[in-house]
């Protein structure tokens, strides 16, 4: 049992790294992408057509691939969220619902409906294991992951707290048109985070495709994960998402213990209790619940 | 000129209106004696239209009225589907289960949205997927189901094809055009307006006295009572019960697509849309994945560029109002002084008012 937690917390990490794109940008844009789980499958795939055709080790495919995201996620903010939060607050998730229906079905087309894994691309990590005390096996794959996570995280939030540029982009989340009368350049801001956002989503895809199998529609499930941890981890500061991705894990590791099928069942379940507890209590809705660090100033 | 003629005149009917009225009285009834000329191809197809209609103006209810956009709506018509097969095999009438099945699905949306509705925005959109998710996930544990093989609804076998075919559209016509009346005489009434100031701006229409959460929780359950009926019809015609076809997003992309094609917050809109999406299917479907591509892309620029569809902009071009649930103010014309205003002052109202 005390084996598959480590699993558990370690599949956090996983969690972790995709959730953390999606709340950084509802933070700062006050948008939810819901093409979010199809951009990180969609960086999959394109590390996969690199390995597969070009034989270039996902790792170093990360160097093209996370750029490409970044280039993305700002042409994304320019072209279309800008253009459609002008709109009210309900016209972003339709345009992004709209973009995710294009990306699944663009991969299916040129990919097919079968699974893929970048998995025999990167050697025996993918089942190279290190034996703790007490004969615990933990995958050399989910301590990286895990340790990217801690790693990323830490830095956003460095990025956030420390930097000219961090301290921009929060004082656009903040409060765009005052943070316009001090000088910050808010369009320029909000494309930059939308870029970070999309390298941490490049990210996550790589790792789904080594720990997993992933098929042009897996962007959706991705997308309720990366929810579910953020909103499990709730305001603050980036390290509740790394717990909400670990609690999201656990419960689903625990779910598939009581059930075959009981994975995704125990994940959905701990989430909708946190959201029902965190809603009897605050009695204020979900407003501050996807926050990121706004007021954790140094 | 006496005073009559230079105030301004507050009207909800107007010649077209009462036109248009006539009209959908004699498409009615043309539409109810249509199998009788139809093939029975055709009779099918005629059927999904009306669900189609039903799903673009449930989620129209819900998003352009309730300003509740959820992406989690294929939930609904999943479990319209699934009560229905339960309570078939529970030894009720086939027919008559499809409509208990929607009742108890609008029994079932209200303790959800005591909860739901108290997110916002896209927390409420990806909170009803993830809601949807979990219900085909437990769904898919009822052993009469047998996961993801599913069942049939084979007590509708007893009747002979046509017999069914009939049944079920003339059940598709009166379901759409008692939901449609239902909705429309909602917007009409004093549920109405406070409908269109939530829609407006929550906030405002909260601080004079509209009861906010009431009016959406009415839409809601409304909206989940009719997208469960739609299922339930779907299921009619379909005959078997997949839980992956039935609780797929894909449904809620439809009514996406139909209602920001349509016009969003628009009564006529989520019709119109319906028929676009009915004939786009027809002729396109055939194409597989780079229709769904097309539909994809054509939400994204219809919300970039034409947010409020085509009938919103046909309506704010030439003040076109077929259905009219809300009123207006016609400043007189011939009143030479109003001449320049009169016209804005009429865009403003038409704005203000949009349904």
């Amino acid at each position: 049992m005390s084996n598959q937690i480590i699993q558990g917390i370690l599949l956090g990490g996983y969690y972790a790294l995709i959730a953390c794109g999606l709340s950084f940008m509802f933070s700062v844009m006050r948008i939810i992408n819901l093409a979010h789980g199809s951009l990180a499958v969609f960086a999959a795939f394109a590390l996969w057509w690199l390995a597969s055709r070009f034989h270039i080790s996902p790792f170093l495919g990360l160097l093209i691939v996370l750029p490409l995201m970044a280039a993305i996620g700002w042409a994304l903010q320019r072209f279309l969220l800008e253009r459609s939060a002008r709109g009210g607050a309900l016209l972003p998730i339709l345009t992004t619902f709209g973009l995710a229906i294009v990306i699944d079905n663009m991969l299916f087309e040129q990919f097919g409906a079968d699974t893929r894994s970048l998995a025999p691309y990167i050697g025996s990590l993918s089942y190279d294991s290190w034996e703790w005390p007490g004969s615990i096996y933990v995958g050399k794959l989910a301590v990286i992951m895990f340790a990217t996570a801690v790693i990323l995280l830490g830095g956003l939030q460095l990025f956030l707290t420390r930097t000219r540029l961090g301290r921009s982009i929060r004082a656009t989340s903040e409060d765009p048109d005052t943070a316009g009368l001090v000088g910050v350049d808010a369009r320029r801001a909000n494309a930059i985070a939308a870029a970070i956002a999309m390298v941490t989503v490049g990210l996550a895809g790589a790792f789904l495709g080594m720990r997993a199998t992933f098929d042009p529609y897996a962007g959706a499930p991705q997308l309720l994960f990366a929810f579910e941890a953020a909103v499990i981890g709730g305001a603050g500061s980036l390290w509740g998402t790394l717990i909400g991705g670990i609690v999201l894990a656990l419960a689903q590791t625990l779910g598939a213990q009581v059930h075959p099928q009981g994975f995704l069942i125990g994940g959905h379940a701990v989430f909708l209790v946190v959201l029902f507890v965190r809603l009897s209590t605050s009695g204020l809705g979900l407003r501050g619940l996807l926050r990121l660090p706004s007021r954790s100033a140094p | 000129m006496s005073a009559a003629s230079t105030s301004p005149v507050i009207e909800r009917g107007t010649t077209t209106s009462r036109i248009a009225a006539i009209a959908v009285a004699v498409i009615i009834a043309l539409l109810a004696i249509a199998p009788q000329f139809l093939s029975a191809g055709a009779v099918d197809r005629m059927t999904a239209l009306f669900i189609y209609v039903i799903l673009a103006a449930m989620w129209n209810a819900l998003a352009g009225f309730g300003g509740l956009v959820s992406v989690g709506q294929q939930v609904f018509f999943g479990l319209g589907a699934y009560f229905a097969i339960r309570l078939a095999d529970a030894g009720l009438n086939p027919f008559a289960s499809l409509f208990v099945s929607a009742v108890i699905v609008g029994l079932v949306s209200w303790p959800l949205s005591l909860f739901m509705l108290r997110l916002r925005n896209g927390e409420f959109a990806i909170g009803m997927w993830v809601i949807a998710a979990l219900t085909h996930l437990l769904v898919n544990l009822d052993r009469l189901v047998q996961g993801e093989t599913g069942t049939s609804l084979i007590s509708l076998n007893v009747y002979d094809a046509g017999t069914r075919r009939a049944v079920i559209y003339w059940l598709a016509l009166a379901s759409m055009t008692a939901l449609l009346a239902i909705l429309f005489g909602l917007l009409r009434g004093s549920t109405g307006a406070a409908i269109r100031a939530i829609r407006d701006n929550e906030d405002a229409a909260a601080s004079v006295g509209v009861r906010v959460t009431g009016t959406k929780r009415l839409l809601f359950v409304l909206a989940a009572f009719g997208i469960g009926i739609a299922g339930a019809l779907w299921l009619a015609t379909s005959i078997t019960f997949q839980p992956k076809t039935y609780f797929n997003v894909q449904w809620t992309a439809y009514m996406i697509f139909m209602v920001l094609v349509g016009g969003i917050g628009t009564f006529e809109g989520a019709i119109l849309g319906a028929l676009v999406f009915f004939l786009i299917e027809t002729w396109f479907g055939g194409t597989g994945v780079w229709y769904l591509v097309g539909l994809g892309a054509t939400a994204v620029l219809f919300s970039l560029f034409l947010p409020r569809g085509l009938w919103g902009t046909v309506e704010e071009r030439f003040g076109l109002r077929l259905l009219p649930v809300g009123y207006r103010v016609r400043l007189p014309g011939n009143a030479p002084a109003d001449e320049g205003t009169a016209p804005s002052l009429e865009r403003t109202t038409l704005d203000q008012e949009k349904a």
